[in-house]
């Protein structure tokens, strides 16, 4: 394994997105929903800059994930797809390392965008507060962790089956993983039995990307706790690995016809 | 001397089908490419060699078998580092430029940038595609992704160079053009293995042939000894003989105005037919030896299958 080839991939990978239309698209529907919360801030009573930094939080972490998983979908199946691979395996690379390079070269793009969609969003709370909230980047780190888990998940489907299968499994998990805190009402109120722990080993499995949400806490300036934070990050981390791995040991066997 | 490439006893099955039913493709492939040769590897259509190559390059995992490439274990990437390849319809990264994807391909080999952009300007010049080096792949014509996809496949200065279908897609320029690349590869030292359907290019170039058909290698070798030297028939162009006297020599092709064309299979009745000749105050036109032609021995054995 060699970080070399892993980086020569991850930029073309970088390369390949950045020219697909779809990012654009994407990116442009994310600034007219930021910027929407503006509207939004005008029709309601109440704090104005709370709704703005709200909803433009909340939109930066949808279109994030949407841009993971649409594009992520794509990567190692279109290369299996269109051949392109045949090439590229015929070189001196291991498989693993062409997928970690795909991954990287993901996150490097999501980065990107996640940069360019912060730019807009702290211009827009600027104007209204005056002052650059830098708590707010804690907020969007943490959705950054998100995307990087959200964009292993998608190359994990990528590896065995179609984008728009994937983008479906993707789009589940996504959805599972911030509804799944819910499970933990219903843990509290389950009399102990078969079906509590049927529970809480779905709990245990399921993802929970409510960890990596901290708009409450910025938004309405509550503290952020140190341990929580670490915790939320090795979650994220480890959660990804794991999904590497997963996808690592799908892809090392197959046949590419 | 080790052989650059030995493939031995190679099976591979699809299974294929909702209800998946196993078909093996390769069944029990072995030959070897020797260094400083042009291998010719040729059969029918669904014949196995892309299957074969495929398993060489790891694109796929035999059932069975052993595959060593330039003396390694063929999975392992430092027998890679010294490996050229060509798929057949090579399908690219349409989004880059002709430059761009040779220089990526440059970097997964650690090429110093300098050395890079020297070796790809060479190699755009070589295949003749200097002029486009600017425009995304998605733009190319099929024979001008094939030229670009062999600088691709030179851009390591590789010691074996495996090519699918080197010369698909190409015009007869074009085609002279890659054949004296690969000439010229040998000249360098190089080996080259190449995958063709068009004999006459195999037998201009290749030193040794394999010859695949249905899954199994049914002969290989030399192609000077394949292909046998044995004269199998003469024809003889004829003149001022009476068209009754020369059938019982030969069988008459066609006859024109005087002129009769003759196929003779026995060799002593070539003598007669000269004899007869003089003796009638006749002239001979033409007299050809046919020998053996790849193309026969490529029909006499794709035929009983
Ligand atoms: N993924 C696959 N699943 C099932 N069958 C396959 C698969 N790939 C190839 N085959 C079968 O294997 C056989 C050999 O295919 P291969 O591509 O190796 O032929 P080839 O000799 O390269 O032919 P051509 O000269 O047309 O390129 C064909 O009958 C084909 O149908
Ligand atoms: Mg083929």
């Amino acid at each position: 394994m060699t970080v070399k080839i892993v980086k020569v991939i991850a930029l073309n990978t970088f390369k390949e997105a950045v020219r697909d239309r779809i990012l654009y698209l994407l990116l442009f529907f994310a600034a007219v929903s930021i910027l929407f919360a503006r509207v939004l801030a005008l029709l309601t009573v109440g704090d104005r800059a709370k709704i703005i930094k709200d909803v433009g939080l909340a939109s930066i972490s949808l279109f994030g994930a949407l841009m993971a998983i649409l594009i992520g979908t794509g990567l190692v199946y279109k290369e299996i797809e269109k051949r392109t691979i045949f090439t590229l395996i015929s070189k001196p690379i291991r498989r693993p390392e062409f997928l970690l390079g795909k991954f990287f070269g993901l996150v490097l793009t999501l980065f990107v965008m996640l940069l360019a969609m912060s730019l807009i969003f702290l211009a827009l709370v600027f104007v209204h507060t005056w002052t650059i909230e830098w708590t707010m980047l804690v907020a969007i780190l943490f959705i950054f962790l998100e995307l990087v888990l959200i964009t292993a998940v998608a190359v994990l489907f990528s590896c065995f089956s179609t984008p728009i299968l994937s983008s479906l499994f993707a789009l589940s998990f996504y959805l599972i993983g911030h509804f799944s805190w819910s499970l933990e009402t219903f843990i509290k109120k389950a009399r102990p039995g078969a079906t509590k722990i049927l529970l809480q080993v779905l709990y245990a499995i399921l993802p929970d990307l409510e960890n990596f949400n901290l708009k409450t806490e910025v938004v309405h300036g509550l503290p952020l706790s140190a341990a929580h934070l670490l915790y939320s990050a090795a979650y994220g981390i480890v959660y990804a690995a794991f999904i590497l791995a997963l996808a690592v040991l799908i892809f090392r066997r197959r046949d590419f016809v | 001397m080790n052989p650059v490439l030995s493939i031995e006893n190679v099976h591979k099955s699809f299974s294929t089908g909702f209800i998946p039913k196993k078909r093996e493709i390769l069944k029990g492939i072995s030959f070897s490419v020797a260094e400083g040769e042009i291998f010719g590897y040729l059969g029918p259509n669904g014949a196995g060699k892309t299957t074969t190559l495929k398993s060489v390059l790891g694109l796929i995992f035999p059932d069975e078998g052993r595959i060593e490439l330039l003396g390694r274990p063929h999975l392992d990437p430092r027998a890679k580092e010294r490996l050229g390849f060509l798929p057949e319809n090579p399908y690219f990264y349409d989004y880059l430029t002709a430059r761009e994807f040779l220089d990526f391909y440059g970097q997964l080999f650690g090429i110093p940038k300098s050395a890079r952009d020297e070796r790809i300007a060479r190699l755009l010049k070589l295949v003749g595609m200097d002029r486009s080096s600017g425009l995304p792949l998605r733009k190319f014509s099929r024979g001008m992704l094939q030229r670009v996809g062999l600088a691709q496949a030179l851009i390591n200065d590789p010691a074996f160079v495996i090519l699918d279908e080197p010369l698909g897609g190409l015009d007869p320029l074009g085609r002279k053009e890659i054949r004296d690349i690969i000439l010229n590869l040998r000249r360098e030292g190089k080996t080259v293995l190449f995958t063709s359907h068009i004999l006459q290019d195999i037998e201009m170039i290749c030193d040794r042939v394999a010859i695949i058909v249905g899954g199994r290698i049914l002969s290989q070798g030399k192609l000077t000894d394949l292909v046998s030297e044995k004269v199998l028939f003469t024809e003889v162009t004829v003149s001022g003989v009476e068209l009754e006297e020369l059938a019982a020599l030969g069988e008459s092709l066609t006859v024109q105005a005087d002129r009769v064309l003759l196929k003779v299979v026995e060799e002593d009745k070539v003598q007669d037919i000269l004899t007869l000749v003089q003796k009638n105050n006749g002239r001979i036109h033409s007299l050809i030896p046919r020998t053996q032609t790849l193309e026969d021995l490529f029909v006499d054995m794709v035929k009983p299958q």
